[in-house]
């Protein structure tokens, strides 16, 4: 049957429901049809309720003076800032535990995931012990519990633990530590280092095309090590050691100068790893498992040892598996730092959608920011995550 | 083509569907559910705390629960939403609740810019500072550098920043969320200083293990006049509950108790002032859309301003609070409402 | 050749194995010290044992007290007994019903016990497969929603209760179970929904998808607590906990449209292929073929989400409503219990522990039982 003889039979309208093509167009028109009349009835409502109350949408107040301090900032910030700022002092909070979070998460996890098939009964139970009761307890006990455990047990200043002679405090206020402060000549030493690491990428494929094409083999680690370790130490030392520290000192209430960590940071940054770490272990541990035991046969029937062998044979292999889990929960990392608002620590939820929404009451206007925010955040991440997935991905048919 | 096919039809056929419902009036509202919702905080000993079985009590309660006597018939007919000091706002204006009394102080943009209409002043107060006795601190000028507990949403935290920065001081803000959170970090050390309004200071020092350790420094640094506050755009509901406030001042400055308030209802004395409020005289309940035994219902369920006070936050309670500006305008204080008449 | 035979040739009994060899001495030796990074982790293993163990037990059990009247008394009794106050379980022993039913009236808590007993009734047969009676139970279980709803709200033959009167763990159960329940249906509806060819369907889903992924559940909450209202037409109001639980359903479902897109991935394109020429329709296909190998390979991913979903539920707090930490946070408040934060942390810890552990093993269970061929 043709669809010509079959459109002669029936009605237009028939067809509207029943032939196949006709009916996807049905579908999709009544599908955005609903959707347009939901989000214009709910749009119109929000513009009705808004002006009965008598509030606009617009975002000038993002221009006015916050009229509030915050504790932790990594840029110029004071109570007559406007509130733009106070945004940004946010973005830079989170996105500061979010990556300081994924470095200490990725190491963590990965050493839990080896450790977790290690032959060793006993760290293979206690970090089995470790990761379950880990998952199954809420994230936000976690920091909360780490919180607690540092504000209650560690010292007040005036009693703070003290390491190092000196140099080193612990209180509950915050852990301290010298600032390094650099002198203009410091800038050789960087310029060295960025030079010991474009000399080692560099490396890196040159001795790996000399080694294809005629078997030689540099000692690659420890040339890279002396290009970026030894190389600006020297710089360093010849031009004098452009380096002075601040040190922290107790006056009055608190410590002044140096570098300092606030607890809430701390814990934040403590619970979000060790959640996330425990999660990252058994995708380690999936993914290793997931290379067929024949590899590890073969690596061994060749001689290689078993060092070696996780090193060049499985773990490459096992990467191609672990990635695109692991980069889903980078993803909760950043997205699991809203939770900050629960111990005090001002990131992006707290600042401009916490203490700014609420001082100004423009709930609308700083949730559309929050949200956007956290949007960008998430597609750079996915972004970045797919585009490293396809350099790495088995091509199939 | 087949995607603008299908927004162009989209398009025609989304239709314009609500019209302006005009508001109908919260009085009406309330009167219909039968309960008051009654905006208040989550846990502040003596003006709002929940029991160990659940039942509310404090200054704040008790001037809702004669509202809801005023309006609905007992004291008992209030629904309470705590709030944090972040959703109490939003809370009101989004039609949760109908009133709130939440230790809140007036100011000008509240009133104005986020759409509030204040009703007066239950409690004239002010912001003030909590140390530990030991750190041997006796002028809130000493406090340079110190950590300071702030709930954040408040103007406390405004004129915090204000202050320092006017006497050239730093300090490092410790923020939270709640009463207990701000409790718990101060007793743990977290921060040296606790500041919220004064009465607030002392409700959280008379919780406290050793109440005598801490002490209440001089310096008042803001006014902070309390009051409740309603939704902008509906008058009448505004007015019946600026009068049950009013009613409650102006029973104890002509010795209206709750005691005795039965007893001038059921006839007309010697004294006007005494007869309107107890409805003898006039009908002041109709110009606010209630009957005439709406003062009546009000007192009787939780007293006058004087008996509400002493019973909550008076000196014979844990809090230990003295009138102060609160008084009678005849006894010294700035207690002065306008009359019913 | 010298021969020491003390046996007759072919003839020889076995020796024993070496004493290293075989026994607890032996499997010590393999599994504990068989190198020398083995020893070393061994070792450090058995001192950070000892250092975080003891202690632990002891602020749980040995120092800790049961029942007292105070914070104070609970000190008072430690003392009595020379040891260094533990945690003091006696605040969670007075106060345990506010914890389970928050601030539910006292007369209507059998209405919640019945709801609890229902609800343990209608997950039997869905969840074990040799239960008698099972297509009845189905039945049931089908209605129980339904019934357990009406119990817990009432009206219509039961007193009204308010729904900020919720708390405790029977909110955390209240969300977290109406989650679940109500994701899954409408997850699989966005899973097809992605994987279909009509783009504009296609599209929405996507869009709905990445956005509800790519934000915090916090700050969909605040949406839902301050802003929702505004979208409504003036003069209504949703209930808070509706909204709430609208808006944890949208959350969950989204995120298992992820997973059981992964399991439709999996299916190779044969089976699609082998309907379609066996005449299957789409739904019938969808239904008979596809979505039971589908569900079956994404289950752990699906347990995960649901684990994931329970845990997520205390995160209302932040909101204002009274789950276990709020209603413990709420008590603090009492003078009698002040500065007990730790031991309300660690007893929510335990709770959630326990019901998270029980699902993980139960999806172990399920994938044993289904694991067939693969």
């Amino acid at each position: 049957m043709t669809a010509a003889t079959k459109s002669g039979n029936q009605s237009l309208f028939y067809r509207l429901f029943f032939d196949k093509e006709l009916r996807s167009v049905t579908i999709q028109v009544i599908t955005m049809a609903l959707i347009f009349a939901f989000f214009f009835f709910i749009i119109n409502n929000a513009i009705t309720n808004l002006e009965t109350i008598g509030k606009g949408y617009s975002f000038d107040f993002l221009w006015d003076a916050s009229n509030y301090d915050i504790n932790q900032t990594l840029i110029e910030y004071d109570s007559r800032s406007p509130h733009w700022r106070a945004a940004i002092v946010g973005i830079i909070n989170t996105l500061l535990v979010a990556v300081a979070g994924i470095i200490l998460s990725t190491i963590v996890g990965f050493l839990l995931g080896v450790l977790r098939l290690s032959s060793n009964w006993l760290i293979n139970r206690v970090v089995y012990v470790y990761i379950e009761y880990v998952r199954n307890v809420p994230v936000l006990l976690h920091i909360l519990l780490v919180h607690g455990i540092i504000v209650n047990n560690l010292p007040i200043p005036k009693n703070a633990m003290m390491a190092f002679d000196g140099t080193l405090f612990l209180t509950n206020r915050g852990f301290y530590t010298p600032k390094p402060l650099f002198e203009p000549a410091m800038w050789a030493v960087l310029i060295a280092f960025v030079i010991g690491i474009g000399f080692t990428i560099w490396f890196k494929g040159y001795a790996k095309k000399i080694q294809d094409a005629t078997g030689k083999i540099y000692p690659v680690f420890w040339i890279s090590l002396g290009a970026i370790i030894l190389f600006p130490i020297i710089v360093f030392f010849l031009a004098g050691m452009p380096l002075t520290w601040d040190y922290p000192e107790l006056k009055g209430f608190n410590f002044k100068g140096g570098l300092v960590l606030r607890p809430e940071f701390v814990a934040l940054w403590i619970a979000l790893s060790l959640y996330t770490a425990a999660f990252i272990a058994e995708i380690v541990r999936a993914g290793i498992q997931a290379i067929s035991h024949g590899q590890t046969e073969a690596a061994f029937a060749l001689g290689i040892k078993p060092s070696r062998t996780m090193q060049l044979i499985v773990i490459p292999q096992a990467l191609r598996v672990i990635i695109p889990p692991l980069s889903s929960q980078y993803l909760n990392i950043t997205k699991n730092s809203s939770l900050a608002i629960a111990i005090g620590y001002m990131d992006i939820v707290a600042t401009i959608g916490g203490i700014s929404l609420n001082q100004t009451g423009r709930e609308m206007e700083c949730m559309t920011i929050v949200l956007g925010l956290y949007l960008m955040f998430s597609l750079m991440i996915s972004a970045f995550m797919n585009w490293y997935n396809k350099r790495m991905k088995l091509v199939e048919r | 083509m087949k995607l603008f096919k299908t927004l162009a039809v989209s398009a025609a056929v989304a239709l314009a569907s609500t019209s302006g419902v005009a508001n109908a009036g919260t009085l009406e509202d309330v009167i219909a559910r039968g309960e008051l919702n009654c905006v208040v905080t989550t846990g502040v000993p003596g003006f709002a705390a929940p029991d160990d079985s659940g039942r509310w009590a404090g200054f704040d309660v008790d001037f809702c629960r004669a509202t809801a006597a005023a309006v609905l018939g007992s004291g008992d007919k209030v629904k309470f939403v705590p709030t944090t000091g972040k959703t109490r706002f939003t809370v009101l204006n989004s039609g949760e609740g109908d009133i709130l009394y939440r230790n809140t102080t007036i100011t000008m943009s509240r009133d104005v810019d986020l759409k509030l209409t204040f009703l007066g002043v239950n409690y004239y107060d002010g912001q003030g500072f909590m140390v530990p006795k030991a750190l041997g601190v006796t002028s809130a000028k000493q406090l340079d550098g110190a950590s300071v507990c702030i709930q954040t949403g408040t103007t406390t935290e405004l004129n915090l920043a204000d202050y320092f920065r006017a006497n050239n001081m730093t300090y490092e803000p410790v923020t939270i969320e709640t009463n207990e959170e701000g409790q718990t970090n101060y007793l743990a050390g977290r921060c040296d200083v606790y500041t919220t309004d004064a009465s607030g200071l002392a409700a959280t020092r008379s919780t406290f293990d050793h109440p005598n350790a801490h002490i209440l420094l001089p310096e008042i640094i803001s006014k902070e006049p309390l009051g409740p506050a309603v939704r902008q755009g509906d008058d009448q509901w505004a007015d019946v509950t600026r009068w049950v406030l009013n009613v409650l001042i102006a029973a104890e400055e002509v010795g209206i108790t709750q005691a005795n308030v039965k007893g001038h209802a059921a006839a007309p004395g010697s004294n006007p002032n005494i007869n309107r409020i107890a409805g003898t005289e006039g009908d002041f309940g109709a110009m606010i859309g209630l009957d005439k035994e709406w003062a009546v219902r009000a007192i009787s369920a939780v007293g006058n301003y004087g008996e509400i006070f002493e019973r909550n936050i008076g000196v014979n309670t844990s809090l230990g609070l003295a009138r102060g500006l609160n008084q009678q305008w005849t006894k010294g204080g700035i207690l002065y409402t306008a009359p019913v008449r | 050749m010298s021969t020491e035979v003390s046996h007759v040739t072919g003839e020889h009994p076995d020796l024993p194995p070496p004493v290293t060899e075989v026994g607890a001495i032996g499997w010590i030796r393999k599994n504990l010290f068989s190198s020398t990074s083995n020893i070393v982790i061994t070792v450090l293993t058995v001192y950070l044992l000892y250092v975080i163990v003891p202690p632990m037990l002891n602020w749980l059990f040995l120092d800790a007290v049961f029942v007292a009247d105070s914070r104070d008394d609970c000190r008072a009794i430690a003392a009595a007994a020379g040891d260094e106050l533990g945690a003091c379980w006696a605040f969670i022993g007075k106060r345990f019903q506010i914890f389970v039913y928050g601030f539910y009236p006292v007369e209507e808590r059998w209405r919640v016990n019945l709801s609890f007993i229902l609800m343990v009734a209608a997950l039997i047969p869905i969840l074990f497969d040799n239960v008698p009676m099972r297509k009845q139970a189905l039945w049931f279980s089908l209605a129980a929603p339904v019934i357990i709803g009406w119990l817990l709200i009432g009206g219509m033959g039961l007193t009204p209760v308010p729904t900020d009167k919720f708390g405790g763990f029977m909110l955390t159960l209240v969300i977290g179970v109406t989650g679940i329940v109500g994701s899954l249906p409408l997850g699989i509806a966005l899973a097809l929904g992605r994987q279909s060819t009509m783009p504009a369907l296609r599209m929405v889903c996507v869009a709905f998808i990445e956005f509800i992924r790519g934000v915090p559940l916090i700050t969909l909450l605040f949406v839902a607590s301050t802003m929702l209202n505004y979208f409504l037409p003036p003069g209504t109001t949703f209930d808070l906990l509706l909204r709430v639980l609208i808006m944890v359903t949208l959350f969950s479902a989204a995120y298992l449209a992820e997973v059981i897109r992964g399991g439709l991935q999996a299916i190779p394109k044969g089976q699609i292929e082998a309907a379609d020429s066996m005449g299957l329709k789409y739904w019938q296909s969808m239904r008979l073929i596809i979505l039971p190998q589908a569900l079956k390979i994404s289950i752990p991913g699906i347990v995960n989400t649901f684990i994931g979903l329970y845990k997520d539920t205390t995160l209302v707090i932040i909101i204002g409503l009274f789950d276990p930490l709020g209603m413990g946070r709420a008590s603090l408040a009492d003078t009698k219990w002040q500065g007990l934060s730790t031991e309300i942390y660690v007893f929510v810890a335990i709770f959630f522990f326990v019901s998270c552990f029980a699902m993980a093993r139960y999806s172990l269970f399920l994938e044993k039982k289904l694991h067939t061929g693969h």
